[in-house]
Parts: structure tokens; C-alpha cells; sequence
């Protein structure tokens, strides 16, 4: 679904990226951890079709334009971006919106997954308004109403306090289960993409490479508390640690 | 910044003690003496006061011409203003043209190109609306420009990565954020559109405040001129608060804070 060939990227004077590797499968949740400014970023906008690489091919569903790619996917970005003019609803029905639909066309078509998120009642009520835990949501059901087959998320709950960033993790985790999309899922926390992946590329620091792969154990169940406690998370956890230590430390 | 009612209260007791001491001095002929004229041409707060109420329906025909001058130039600015910075905006190259020309046109000193105004436009409202359109137009280019550009490059992307056009970046997302940035320049441009006013009507006008204060002048009535003046305060104030009201409807959110 998602494919990258010998990927380069540089911003002038500065290497952000240097022949990166990655598949990732129809369906799959792929996670992708590195040391914080290793370009983790740059390469979601890759992928989106924001970017053009620097070399190297970068390719969703077989195709390479960045229209293409950019038709295909959507980014999800690390803050939540909500527009302050436009209510709750407005802001998660931006994508209906910006393909013609009128206001109230787009209202309807986000109001399902307004429900089923648990935002019911917030529809109207501006971003500032709303916690940081319902703004997130706000993002994430937008991201999802572009309706389109490859989610980028760029550290989705990296502004949440601790039990709000659990609490929002097993909801993506259950939200993922239910959508069945391709997913490409930047985090620094290991925990946060060996639960929430099926598969975790370690990157190294900038210039960024793929260094290792941690294949996250499978089944797992949706009880956060109890998915990272089991002895298969444990082990991969050191896995991956360990190799994102030595990708920190490389020159 | 939004004003209480609670913070009117400092800058209304100064108006308060300045207008006492003023008609103390005044009435003591103190002023008179201090700046050696007669004492009729130093008049009272009270003999303003009496001036607004005696020449009230002079005043009210005069401020209703000034008023529509300024209303209507006001307007001519905030639509041609704002459509320009949009079209500076999407093109590089127009701003790259016109930009430099702008802050260039801010050097032109208005009244001395007013009479040329007048031969051109005529002796009606005409030149006038240019006038206050000229000074008007730069507050309201420059700041609604600033706003366009004061957006946070990751909402665009975002923006993007949901299928949008560039018009729809330009009205969902831009437009939006300029907002409030229009409204500080039209709150500049209220100021200076009093005074453009008052310049168009001296040069070439038989009616409005500008011109009711130059006549009053040359007849020596000093209250009268200071009752003009009052009401073209009282004038640009209302101004201020109507866009400061079409600023909580239009523009509530305020200017964002640039990302870092």
C-alpha cells in the first residue's frame, strides 16, 4: 500500500532523511519511533504528498505523483490544528467541506462519528471551548472523515497529559480496530506504537534510516494496562529500546 | 483588549478634572491673560456646551454631510483595501510591484493634493470620498496583508492533506485569520478618516463640520468651532465602538498566535 525505495530527503544544507526502506501492507499499523528532530515528520509529509523526496521513490497504492499520494492519504498532524472560527462540527467536517458539500451536508455527514466517539452534545461548541482529550478527537475524527484508505499520524496525543494520552490511546486503539486502515503512526513513546501497531521501524538519528523492526505481539488485548504488562510486550519493549538506543548513540 | 465599563472610569475622571480646571480658568479669565487675547476668544466648557445646544440644528446638518463622507469613504476604503491585500497575497509578483509603492504612497502629504482633488472630482462629495478613501486605504491594506500572512503554514497543510483548493485555504483558513488584523487597520482608519474629512472640506466644500469650523473661525466664534470639534470626537468614537462591535461579531477570535 505504502511503499519506500532508497528515500532521501534534504532541506537545503540539512540531511532529514537518507535511504529509507519501508512497506506497509493494506490493513497494517506501522509505528515509527527514532530520537526526538530525526526527521519523523518529514517523512510523514513524504508520504502524504506534501514533500517531494529529495531521491529515492515513495509510492502509495503503486503511485508516485505527490497529487497522487496526496489524494490517497491523510495527515493527522502533532497539534490539533482545530480552526477557532468554526464549531466542533464545522472543524470535523472540514474535508466534506473543502469537496463542495454545503454546511449542513457536511454537518450530517460527521455527525455518526461525532456519536460514536463520544463527542455527542459538543457539536457546537467552539475548540477552545473543549479539553485537550476532546480537541484530539475533534482532529482525529476529521482525519478519519476525509475517508481516505492511508491515515498519517504525526504524535497524536504528544500534548496530553499521561492518563488522558492512556485513555486516548486505547480509543485509538479500538477506533483503528473498527476502521481498517492502512496506518503509518509517528510517536516517540515505544509503548505508545508496540500497542497500537502491528509492526514498530526503529528510525536512527538525523540523518534517519530504518535501523531495526520490532514485530508487536499479537493478539493484544484493548486493556491498555494489560496488553503492555504481557510477557510478548515486555520482550519486544526491550527490543526495541535496545535498538533505539544504539540508533541514539550512532554517529 | 476589550474594554470594561469598569476601565472607562480613570480616562472619564481626567475628562472630568481637565474640563473643571478649563472652566475655572476659563471663567477667571486666567487663560486670557496667560496667552494675552481676549477673553472671548478662550471660551468655557459651559460656553461649549451652550454653542452645541444653541447651533444644534447647524451642527446636526453639518455633522449628518461630514458623516456620510466618512462612512462612505470608510467603506470605499475597508472594500477596495481589503481586495487588494487578498490580491497582493495570491500573487508574489503583484506584491513584489505593489508593495514598495504602497508604503511610498504613505509619503504623499493628502492636503497638499487636495485641491488638485477638487479641480478633478468637483466641488460635491467626491473629492472628499477620495480624500479619506487615500488615507484610509493604507491602515487597511498593510494590516488585513500582515493577517493574510500571519498563518500557520501547518494549518495550510492540514488544509491540504483534506482535499483543499486554494480558494478554500484562502476562505476557511486565511480570510479567517486576517480578520481581526482588518479590523485593527479599520480601527486606524476610522481615526484618520475624521481628519481626512475635515481636510477634504477645507478645501474645497460650503457645507460639513470642516467647513462649519473654518467659518466659525473666521467669525471669531471660538465656541462654536470647539462644539465642531466636539462632535467630530464624539463621531470617531462611535466609529471605533461600531467596529469594535462588528469585531466581536465578524472577528471574535482574536489574532492568532503565531506557532512556533
Amino acid at each position: 500500500m505504502v511503499e519506500l525505495r532508497a528515500v532521501g530527503h534534504s532541506f537545503g544544507e540539512l540531511r532529514a532523511l537518507d535511504r529509507v526502506d519501508l512497506e506497509i501492507g493494506a490493513g497494517e499499523v506501522l509505528g515509527l519511533v527514532g530520537p526526538s528532530g530525526c526527521g519523523k515528520s518529514t517523512l510523514l509529509e513524504l508520504v502524504a504528498g506534501l514533500l517531494e523526496p529529495s531521491d529515492g521513490r515513495v509510492a502509495v497504492d503503486g503511485e508516485t505523483p505527490a497529487g497522487e499520494r496526496l489524494a490517497r492519504t491523510v495527515l493527522m498532524p502533532q497539534r490539533d490544528l482545530l480552526l477557532p472560527w468554526l464549531s466542533a462540527i464545522d472543524n470535523g467536517a472540514l474535508a466534506l467541506r473543502n469537496r463542495g458539500a454545503a454546511r449542513e451536508d457536511a454537518r450530517r455527514g460527521a455527525h455518526p462519528l461525532f456519536q460514536r466517539f463520544g463527542l455527542a452534545g459538543f457539536e457546537a461548541t467552539a475548540p477552545g471551548r473543549l479539553s485537550g482529550g476532546m480537541r484530539q478527537r475533534v482532529a482525529f475524527l476529521r482525519t478519519l472523515q476525509a475517508g481516505k484508505p492511508v491515515l498519517a499520524l504525526d504524535e497524536p496525543f504528544a500534548s496530553l497529559d499521561a492518563i488522558t494520552r492512556a485513555e486516548m490511546q486505547e480509543w485509538l486503539a479500538e477506533a483503528l480496530a473498527e476502521q481498517q486502515r492502512t496506518v503509518v503512526l509517528v510517536t516517540h513513546d515505544v509503548d505508545e506504537a508496540l500497542y497500537l501497531s502491528d509492526r514498530v521501524a526503529i528510525l536512527s538519528a538525523r540523518p534517519a534510516r530504518v535501523v531495526a523492526e520490532v514485530r508487536a505481539p499479537s493478539p493484544r488485548s484493548v486493556p491498555r494496562i494489560e496488553a503492555v504488562s504481557d510477557a510478548g510486550f515486555t520482550m519486544a519493549r526491550e527490543q526495541a529500546l535496545t535498538a533505539l538506543q544504539a540508533a541514539s548513540v550512532a554517529p | 483588549m476589550r474594554l470594561r465599563p469598569a476601565d472607562l472610569l480613570a480616562p472619564l475622571a481626567i475628562v472630568v478634572l481637565l474640563l473643571a480646571a478649563w472652566e475655572t480658568a476659563a471663567q477667571w479669565d486666567v487663560l486670557a491673560d496667560a496667552l494675552d487675547i481676549e477673553p472671548f476668544l478662550v471660551p468655557a466648557p459651559s460656553d461649549v456646551a451652550d454653542s452645541l445646544w444653541n447651533d444644534r440644528s447647524l451642527l446636526a446638518e453639518d455633522a449628518w454631510v461630514t458623516l456620510r463622507e466618512v462612512v462612505l469613504g470608510l467603506a470605499l476604503a475597508i472594500a477596495i483595501g481589503f481586495a487588494f491585500a487578498i490580491a497582493l497575497h495570491l500573487s508574489d509578483a503583484l506584491r513584489r510591484a505593489f508593495y514598495p509603492l504602497l508604503v511610498a504612497s504613505q509619503t504623499v502629504p493628502v492636503i497638499a493634493i487636495a485641491p488638485v482633488l477638487v479641480v478633478w472630482f468637483g466641488f460635491g462629495i467626491g473629492p472628499k470620498l477620495a480624500i479619506i478613501a487615500l488615507v484610509c486605504f493604507f491602515p487597511v491594506t498593510v494590516n488585513t496583508l500582515d493577517g493574510l500572512r500571519a498563518v500557520d503554514p501547518e494549518q495550510v497543510k492540514m488544509m491540504r492533506t483534506l482535499d483543499a483548493d486554494r480558494g478554500r485555504i484562502l476562505r476557511a483558513v486565511e480570510i479567517p485569520t486576517a480578520l481581526p488584523y482588518l479590523a485593527s487597520g479599520a480601527r486606524i482608519a476610522a481615526a484618520v478618516a475624521v481628519i481626512g474629512a475635515v481636510f477634504g472640506e477645507w478645501t474645497g466644500s460650503d457645507e460639513g463640520l470642516g467647513h462649519l469650523i473654518l467659518v466659525s473661525q473666521g467669525q471669531l466664534q471660538t465656541a462654536r468651532v470647539f462644539a465642531g470639534v466636539a462632535v467630530l470626537s464624539a463621531m470617531a468614537i462611535a466609529l471605533f465602538a461600531l467596529i469594535g462591535l462588528a469585531e466581536r461579531r465578524w472577528a471574535w477570535w482574536g489574532k492568532q498566535p503565531v506557532a512556533a
